[in-house]
């Protein structure tokens, strides 16, 4: 097998501890926790009121502008409070929806769409009135996604998983493998292309033969090497198309749309079967909880139910713990447990802490090697500590994609991602919200 | 319970500065049997008083002097005292190491800030400084006596053969060696320079273990080839063969070594070509044209001032950029 990758990357411990787990569905959470902002841009606007019922799938937000989305209810129930909380994905206090839940589900659906029939803009609104954002982490409003501003010809399905520890992505591919191939076809005739790929990682070899068989050609399976950040869009569309998305663009000014495998599947449903986004598959897994297995599930649910419920509680020998919102290279640490699971997060994962102190730079060149983007994270980390963000700025710091290469693989443990994040944080602040 | 909040990526390497300082000593132990064997118990002794010493001025500097509660000795500064130790003649006295020790540590890497801040290669820049200071320690030569026990004071002096090309010419070099005295090191010359083969041993494990800059030693090695098989068709008599250069004096020391030292060399591999091609060039003008036999520590030294230069000007393109969108 010809193995498609990039330049540059790293390879840390796979660790996928549930990747033979089948997806198991989750009782009903008893309380949910709605976050208006679920997706890239603005926060969404509630409007429902404390008190009021609603019934599952019904919509609680209404997105506030061109980059925004939609929010539903996930289950049925009672409003019981709404406030803001503070979001660790966003760093500030958003507004979220409290649901106590009365009973069973009452569902309430779109009207069905067959999409054979229906037009490109009837999809793509049927999409946006589902709520849907990209499941594999980025949250970025799908139906925005479906209409790119310059023509494309080729439709990447990333199935690459490149995250140590999480597996809902490889275990979709082998169970929902239908709901995937429809995902699919609704989307290559919303978009007008006929070149379609799924890009899994080596380490899936199980689903890269399942779905070569299955799907027979209908989509092309691009099997990747194992590595870390494989399933970043740029690297992915560079492993399989060869081309370099330019500095500050967008995959679709080389012509290519990247969907998350699971984003598939919300398509699939929101179309054929009328359903808001208000559940997805994730990964409960890390040593710092008890059971680990993939789960289809609320979103909304509390962390802290899923670790209950769901994990069997944390493990007791540690002291102190990290409980991510996705993978160990780029999963946002909690800061506490009532955080609710988001439409974005693929994984719970909980693991105890390497600690180790920031010591000189020895100038070993591993991080100029390893980054993905060719950039030089010692100068880079250098430069922001100075707080020359100018100069930063001009060797690169935009094109940083935050992946943790560099900082994974320092020997002497210097937070280059710490310090990159900050100062794209303090340049746009300093610079007008310029770049 | 308490929750964790540091920020990603939440794995690491188990990798560190001490594990990588530590595979260079391990590389280097082959230049130290093949010093002893050829020079006596002496070139074990201050190597491991080059170590020793090093590592204990460093500790001293920064726990006792900076107050740094936090410094654990990691290594680097053995690396660099069994460097300097190497780069000695066998019968240099105890105490000269010593003053070599505290230039290398205290100037050259400690008042430019600690390890990764220093310019020069401390072993490098403190063994040009003893050679001005101490200049009969540092060009006596001794014989090998080929014996682990042997002692330093019982043999005889003799000169290293790039003097002897120097002096007399290629062919009065072969009267009292050959090549394969030269690949194994059974030649007057400083404790860990001679043996070409036990260098490249210790390389090929570096290379193994991924810790160093491979394409300074490839570009180094190979200019100075080039070079002296180019003067070598000019005139054989006063230049000598490319296989000489490669053998005779601290080449393979140098540029598997002292040029590949991760703090004093550029982070590109453009960078890196560079400064192997320059300090090759380097070597061989040394070679033919000054006054010294040798100049590998000087063209490394001088390529390590250039290194924020060539830093500077061999970014690499950015995934997604044009070459000409950068500065």
């Amino acid at each position: 097998m010809k193995l498609l990758t990039f330049k540059g990357g790293v390879h840390p411990p796979e660790n996928k501890l549930t990747e033979d787990e089948k997806i198991q569905r989750a009782p009903l959470p008893d309380k949910v926790v709605v976050m208006m902002a679920q997706h890239a841009g603005a926060p969404a606007k509630v409007i429902v009121q404390v008190g009021q019922q609603v019934k599952t799938g019904q919509v609680i937000g209404e997105p506030q502008g061109p980059i925004s989305a939609y929010v539903h209810s996930p289950v049925t129930g009672t409003v019981t409070n709404i406030a803001k909380v503070n979001s660790a994905v966003h760093g500030m206090a958003v507004e979220a929806v409290n649901i106590e839940r009365s009973g069973e589900d009452e569902w309430e659906l779109l009207p069905k769409l067959d999409w054979s029939k229906a037009s490109k803009e009837e999809i793509i609104e049927q999409v946006k009135v589902a709520g849907i954002v990209g499941l594999g982490g980025a949250m970025f409003p799908t139906h925005v996604k479906l209409s790119p501003s310059k023509p494309v010809d080729v439709l990447i399905i990333n199935g690459a998983e490149c995250e140590p520890y999480l597996t809902i992505d490889h275990r979709v591919m082998l169970e929902m493998d239908e709901e995937i191939l429809e995902g699919i076809e609704i989307t290559k005739k919303v978009l007008g292309v006929n070149e379609v790929y799924i890009g899994i990682e080596s380490n899936k070899k199980d689903a890269i033969e399942y779905l070569e068989r299955k799907w027979n050609g209908k989509v092309k399976v691009a099997a990747l090497k194992t590595k870390y950040p494989q399933g970043a869009e740029k690297q992915l569309i560079k492993a399989i198309t060869g081309k370099e998305v330019p500095s500050g663009g967008l995959p679709a000014d080389v012509g290519v749309v990247v969907q998350n495998v699971s984003t598939m599947i919300a398509i699939k449903e929101a179309v054929v079967d009328g359903k808001p986004l208000v559940e997805r598959g994730m990964t409960l897994t890390g040593e710092g909880v008890n059971k680990r297995g993939n789960w289809w599930i609320r979103i909304g649910t509390p962390i802290s139910w899923i670790i209950e419920n769901l994990g069997g509680g944390l493990v007791n020998k540690y002291n102190e713990l990290k409980v991510l919102m996705g993978g160990p290279m780029m999963g946002i640490p909690v800061p506490n447990l009532d955080t609710p699971l988001l439409k974005g997060n693929n994984g719970i994962t909980v693991i105890s802490e390497q600690k180790r102190e920031s010591t000189n730079c020895i100038r070993c060149s591993y991080c100029v090697y390893v980054c993905p983007m060719n950039l030089q994270p010692y100068l880079l980390d250098l430069l922001a500590r100075k707080k020359k963000y100018d100069d930063a700025a001009a060797i690169g710091l935009f094109d940083c994609i935050e992946c943790g290469s560099c900082t994974y693989i320092c020997p002497a443990n210097v937070e280059h991602v710490k310090s990159i994040k900050l100062a794209k944080k303090v340049y746009r602040s300093l610079r007008g919200g310029k770049k | 319970m308490k929750l964790l909040t540091s920020p990603a990526p939440h794995v690491r390497t188990q990798d560190s500065t001490r594990k990588i300082m530590i595979d260079v000593i391990i590389a280097l132990v082959p230049a130290v049997i093949a010093g002893t064997f050829f020079f006596g118990l002496q070139a074990l002794i201050l190597s491991i008083l080059g170590m020793v010493s090093a590592e204990a001025l460093e500790f001293f500097i920064l726990r006792v002097l900076r107050k740094d509660k936090n410094f654990k000795p990691n290594g680097s500064a053995a690396v660099t005292g069994l460097l300097l130790a190497l780069n000695l003649s066998v019968a240099t006295p105890w105490w000269v190491l010593l003053i070599g020790v505290l230039f290398a540590i205290a100037i050259v890497k400690h008042t430019f800030g600690g390890l990764g801040q220093n310019i020069f290669n401390p072993a490098l820049a403190a063994r040009v400084f003893l050679l001005v200071s101490f200049p009969n320690v540092m060009t006596t030569w001794y014989k090998p006596i080929a014996s682990f026990t042997g002692w330093y004071t019982d043999i005889q002096t003799t000169a290293t053969p790039l003097a002897v090309l120097k002096s007399a010419g290629f062919s009065k070099v072969f009267e009292s060696t050959n090549y394969f005295n030269l690949a194994f090191g059974n030649v007057g010359g400083c404790i860990g320079e001679t043996s070409a083969i036990l260098l490249f041993l210790g390389f090929l494990y570096l290379l193994f273990r991924g810790r160093i800059k491979v394409i300074i030693p490839a570009t180094y090695i190979g200019s100075v080839l080039l070079v002296s098989a180019i003067f070598y068709n000019v005139n054989p008599e006063r230049f000598g063969s490319p296989l000489f250069h490669l053998l005779a004096g601290g080449l393979m020391l140098g540029a598997l070594f002292m040029a590949t030292d991760m703090v004093t060399t550029p982070m590109t591999l453009k960078g890196q070509v560079i400064f192997g091609l320059g300090c090759g060039i380097m070597t061989m003008l040394v070679r033919y044209l000054a006054g010294y036999p040798e100049g590998v520590s000087l063209s490394i030294l001088l390529m390590n001032a250039l290194v924020p230069i060539i830093d500077r000007h061999t970014q690499p393109k950015i995934f997604g950029r044009r070459k000409n969108e950068q500065k």
